[in-house]
Order: C-alpha cells, then sequence, then structure tokens
C-alpha cells in the first residue's frame, strides 16, 4: 500500500509540474483615485537570454493590480537606469512619477541569478531600499513577487501579499461529464499547479496556517468528505467521511483543530470541533437549523458561522467552550452567510442578499458594526482575505461563466481575472 | 548599505522534479482514484448495472433505471421543489407514494436520495438545502411504509446542476431530489 502511495504522490508531483502558462488575465476595472504614480525600470540583463524572464515586468504588473500605483509603461521610458548613479531625477519627475525602481539581473551560474534592485523617492532623491536576491529561474517571478511586497510595504506602509498563492476550484467540461480540479497559483493567477483532480464536486479548499496543507471536500466517495492534502508531496488524509454531510472544513490558528459541518441521521447539520493528532471530535452546536460555514477567530477562541435557526441564514459567533451561547451578528435582510474575518480582525466580510442579487460585505467589527457592500454582481459568493487585508478574492459569474474578481477591502479598487477556460469559483487566499 | 536576501526559490514539488519523467509518459490517476467507473450506458436498456448513474445522465433518456425500483420513466424519479423551499408539492406525491409502496413491498430494496438546490447563495449553505430536501423526501417515504434502513440521504448542494444557466428555467429544473435505487 505505501509503495503504491509513494508512486502516486510522485506521478501527482509531476503532475503537479504540468500546464506552465497563465490561466487568467487580471482586469482593473476599478483603481484608487490617488494612486501613486510610479516607474519600475526594466532591470538590467548581462546578456539577452536572461532578458527572457522579466522580474521587473512582474513588479510592475503587481503594483498595477493592486490598485494603489499608477505604474509607468515602459515604452514611455526614454532612459533605462539600472542603479541610482544613473537616474535623472528631473526628468522622472516631469513625467509624473512619485518613485522610481531600477535594478540589475546577473547569472551567477548554472540556473543561478542575482537581482539588485533599489527603489528612490523622485522627488526627494532619496533611497528608499537596495536589496540583493538570489534565485534559480524557476524562482525568478518569485523574486519579483518579493521585490514588489518590499516596495509596496515601503511606500503605503502595509505588508505586500504578491508573493502568496490562491487555491481554487475550476470546473471544466459541460455536464454530465464535468471535470473539477483543485488549483494552486500564484496570486496573479500564473504557475497554475493542480492539486487534485476528479470526476465528482471539489468544494471548499482551506489552507492550513502554515501554508503547507489544504483541507477540501471531495465528492469522489459519492458523499462530500473532507481530506487534508501535504501540498509538498500530495500525500492526503481522509479527515471526515462520516454518513450524511461532511462539509466547510477550517483550520484553527494553530493548525491542530478543523471546525467543519456534520450531519445527523435525521439530517441536521452542526459545526463540530476535529482534532486532528487525537480525532476527537466536539459538537460545538445544537439545533435544528442549518449550522455550518465556521470561521475561527485568530485566538481560536471562538469560532463566527452562518445559521438559519431565524429563519433565513445569518451570522454568528460562539466560543467553543461548553456553555457559550452563539450570539447573532447580523441583523439586516434575509441573507447573509459565509464569514470570513479578516487578519486583523477588524471587519469581517460575507455573502449578504441584496435585492435578489447575491454581493460580498464588510462588516466592520471595532465600532457600531456598520455594513457596506462591496460588489455590484448577481452572484458575488466566497471572500477570502489576503493575508494583509487589503484585498478580498471571490467568486462570480460574468456572461454565464464562473469567474474571479476581487475587490479592496474598502470597495475602492474592483479587479476581475479571466479564465481561459472553464468556470473558477471557490477561492481561498494562503497565508503569507 | 546592501542587504543580502537569500532565498531558495523552488516552488512546491519542484525539488521532486529531479528525476520526473518529462510530460505525460505515465500519468496515474490522482491518489484514492477518483475517476467514476465507466459513464452509464446511454441506451439504458437496463444492462449498465455497475454504473452508478449520475442524475445529469437520467434526464431525457426515457428509460427505466437499472431493475430496481418501481416502474416508470426517469421523470418520475425527481422531485422538483421551490425557491428556498423543501416541502414537497402535491404534483409530487404520487411519486412519493409509488416508491413508498415499492420499499413497502421490496424489503431488502435500497434507495439513495440525492438533495440539490440551484447556484445561488453560498455553497456551503446549499449543502445544508440540498439535504433538508433529501430529507423530506426521506421522511415523506417513511411516513408511507417504507423502513429508515432501506434510505440514506446524500447532498450536492449546488454542485451538479441539471441543467446550466442562470436563469429560472435553469434554476427550476435544478431544485430537485433524485430518487437513486442501489442496483
Amino acid at each position: 500500500m505505501n509503495k503504491t502511495l509513494l508512486a502516486a504522490a510522485a506521478s501527482l508531483a509531476c503532475l503537479l509540474s504540468q500546464s506552465g502558462r497563465a490561466e487568467f488575465v487580471v482586469e482593473v476595472t476599478r483603481g484608487q483615485d490617488n494612486a501613486v504614480p510610479i516607474a519600475v525600470v526594466p532591470f538590467l540583463a548581462a546578456d539577452s537570454a536572461d532578458a527572457s524572464i522579466d522580474a521587473a515586468t512582474v513588479v510592475s504588473s503587481d503594483l498595477a493590480r493592486s490598485g494603489r500605483f499608477k505604474t509607468m509603461d515602459r515604452k514611455d521610458m526614454v532612459e533605462q537606469p539600472h542603479v541610482g548613479a544613473g537616474i535623472g531625477f528631473d526628468d522622472w519627475r516631469r513625467l509624473g512619477n512619485d518613485y522610481i525602481v531600477v535594478g540589475q539581473m546577473l547569472p551567477q551560474g548554472p540556473d543561478r541569478y542575482t537581482i539588485n534592485f533599489e527603489l528612490y523617492n523622485v522627488l526627494t532623491r532619496q533611497r528608499l531600499l537596495g536589496y540583493q536576491i538570489s534565485a534559480n529561474r524557476a524562482g525568478l517571478r518569485l523574486a519579483g513577487h518579493q521585490i514588489a511586497d518590499m516596495v509596496f510595504d515601503k511606500i503605503l506602509g502595509i505588508r505586500g501579499a504578491f508573493a502568496t498563492r490562491i487555491a481554487y476550484v475550476s470546473v471544466l467540461g459541460s455536464l454530465p461529464h464535468r471535470n473539477y480540479r483543485l488549483i494552486v497559483a500564484d496570486s496573479d493567477g500564473e504557475n497554475p499547479h493542480i492539486v487534485m483532480q476528479s470526476n465528482e464536486p471539489l468544494m471548499s479548499p482551506a489552507w492550513s496556517p502554515d501554508g503547507q496543507n489544504l483541507a477540501y471536500v471531495s465528492f469522489e466517495d459519492r458523499l462530500p468528505s473532507v481530506y487534508v492534502q501535504y501540498l509538498k508531496t500530495g500525500e492526503r488524509r481522509r479527515v471526515s467521511a462520516k454518513a450524511g454531510v461532511n462539509q466547510a472544513p477550517a483550520f484553527s490558528p494553530d493548525g491542530k483543530k478543523l471546525a467543519l459541518t456534520l450531519s445527523t441521521r435525521d439530517g441536521n447539520l452542526d459545526v463540530y470541533l476535529l482534532d486532528l493528532t487525537t480525532n476527537e471530535l466536539t459538537r460545538l452546536t445544537d439545533d435544528p437549523g442549518i449550522d455550518t460555514e465556521p470561521e475561527w477567530s485568530r485566538d481560536g477562541q471562538s469560532i463566527y458561522f452562518t445559521s438559519d435557526r431565524a429563519g433565513g441564514p445569518q451570522i454568528y459567533r460562539v466560543g467553543i467552550h461548553p456553555g457559550d451561547h452563539p450570539r447573532r451578528l447580523t441583523f439586516q435582510g434575509n441573507y447573509n452567510a459565509r464569514p470570513r474575518l479578516s487578519p486583523d480582525e477588524s471587519q469581517l466580510a460575507f455573502v449578504t442578499q441584496q435585492d435578489g442579487a447575491y454581493r460580498i460585505a464588510v462588516m466592520d467589527l471595532n465600532g457600531r458594526g456598520d455594513v457596506q457592500i462591496l460588489t455590484k454582481g448577481q452572484f458575488d459568493v466566497s471572500p477570502s482575505y489576503a493575508p494583509n487585508g487589503a484585498m478580498i478574492i471571490y467568486a462570480s459569474r460574468d456572461h454565464g461563466r464562473g469567474v474571479l474578481a476581487m475587490t479592496s477591502s474598502d470597495g475602492r479598487v474592483q479587479e476581475k481575472l479571466v479564465s481561459s477556460e472553464g468556470e473558477v469559483q471557490e477561492p481561498a487566499w494562503s497565508p503569507f | 548599505m546592501k542587504k543580502i536576501v537569500s532565498i531558495a526559490c523552488l516552488f512546491a514539488g519542484a525539488a521532486l522534479l529531479a528525476g520526473c519523467p518529462k510530460k505525460n509518459t505515465t500519468v496515474e490517476p490522482p491518489i484514492a482514484g477518483s475517476q467514476v467507473a465507466g459513464s452509464a450506458n446511454p441506451n439504458g436498456e437496463g444492462a449498465s448495472t455497475s454504473a452508478t448513474p449520475l442524475g445529469g445522465d437520467s434526464n431525457g433518456m426515457g428509460g427505466a433505471q437499472g431493475g430496481a425500483g418501481p416502474a416508470g420513466p426517469a421523470e418520475s424519479r425527481i422531485i422538483y421543489f421551490d425557491f428556498d423551499k423543501s416541502d414537497i408539492k402535491p404534483e409530487f406525491a404520487g411519486i412519493v407514494t409509488a416508491n413508498a409502496q415499492y420499499l413497502t413491498a421490496h424489503p431488502g430494496a435500497k434507495l439513495k436520495l440525492e438533495g440539490n438546490t440551484d447556484e445561488r447563495g453560498t455553497r456551503e449553505y446549499n449543502i445544508g438545502l440540498g439535504e433538508r430536501r433529501a430529507q423530506a423526501v426521506r421522511r415523506a417515504l417513511m411516513l408511507q411504509g417504507a423502513s429508515e434502513n432501506q434510505l440514506t440521504t446524500v447532498s450536492f448542494g449546488a454542485e451538479r446542476p441539471a441543467v446550466e444557466g442562470d436563469d429560472e428555467s435553469a434554476w427550476s429544473k435544478n431544485r430537485r431530489v433524485e430518487l437513486v435505487y442501489a442496483p
């Protein structure tokens, strides 16, 4: 049995290496009004062979995609300095840039490069960043994301989340012969890797806090079961396959427990906590309504969840210790579901129904609980926060197809991720 | 004041690629063999007892499924529901009765009730709604004589629509419970 598992794991890892082409085109449909103008100058490459992977393009695209930067078009760049001494600051200021990034890429041997880059304030001529990154060819995009993270952080004072990943479900083919794939890609949609595929539905990807594992729901056994898969090797463990419903897994902040939804024989759905080490199961909710979609608080002491005990689905919060009673949080409208907590716990994102449309809303947890609706689609569901809390990725529908979209947590930046084929749904943003 | 940052930039799984075959030599199915065992025989002559019929397969096929269950067209194995509702409408009472009678008369028969919803709303809550519908049919069958151990429920929520589309004509065909007899 072990040998088969190992062989299967190895070929799954090979499966992981397939599909290197970009699967998404990201469109910023609405950027921020006061976007920061910045020029990311192409990095000088030692020879023409190195120019094929352009880390500077990754940096520029990342910053533009955040909606908070206005990046200069490189065709407008008359000069292309690669070090601070070569920057004619007056010229760059005249072209409207507040900041400039310059750099160069030097080969260090077979399959190893060093990228030197610098960030300057064009107005003050002050150097704000100067770093050297070492990467192999396969890691050059990641290096670009890390540079973008540093630039983003330095200028905006917010930690960048470009060097992160998204998991999502891709559905190909048409009824009744659909193929489902669980995919992990870079946060810009590049580098998609197939983690799992099946002819039966896959749902609810959930990242472990260390970013090494994905929990998900698979119908491969003809009933929804919960699996936890170790991404590096593809090894996986079926952690819940009780009769009925096994659903909506969520890792605790320490990674040791899963909150999930199970059902009784009579179909009563409730939230349970599963200890992943001991397999001990603790029941958290117990009422005849549908209780599902659990989300942990950052201290691991409370669970937010959806319940329709009051008629329609609303969002509640309950402490994990016995005797704690759930407290209702949403009171506007008949449908509020699928809670997701922002990383700093200042905000709760969820799906709300407004005039028949399903939209992403956020509730301010620090103030009076004000609710703001961030999106404008008809079928906007499955919100997931970037680990820096700045953006929320969600699932939507566009011209009859499932697509992914993003909104900033204040609604000012809106983006669409248009996939090249099939439908995409159920996004989950990785931790840092 | 340059800081040296060295990053081991190997993406997940890349470390194992050292000895990997180049492309598509032997691609084994992912662990746990998730391929469905064949697809249903489109002629539905009652011979395809090894394949578990997908909901979509039975639509419009016309022939009776396998040999189990009361005789009748494929439509007689599906109960449709109104939006956000799990109560069984009067027009489907006959289906319930026919299947309850069959189950009572065949104590060894096993019936799986597959609950589904339309695509609107959150996916995981929809799993709950699908289960609620399956349970409504289960209770109705038990009230009419079917025994508990003949019935299992499963919910696919919005994950297995019968008809694709973003309008009510599609949605009304997806809010359903399918009655699937074990072969």
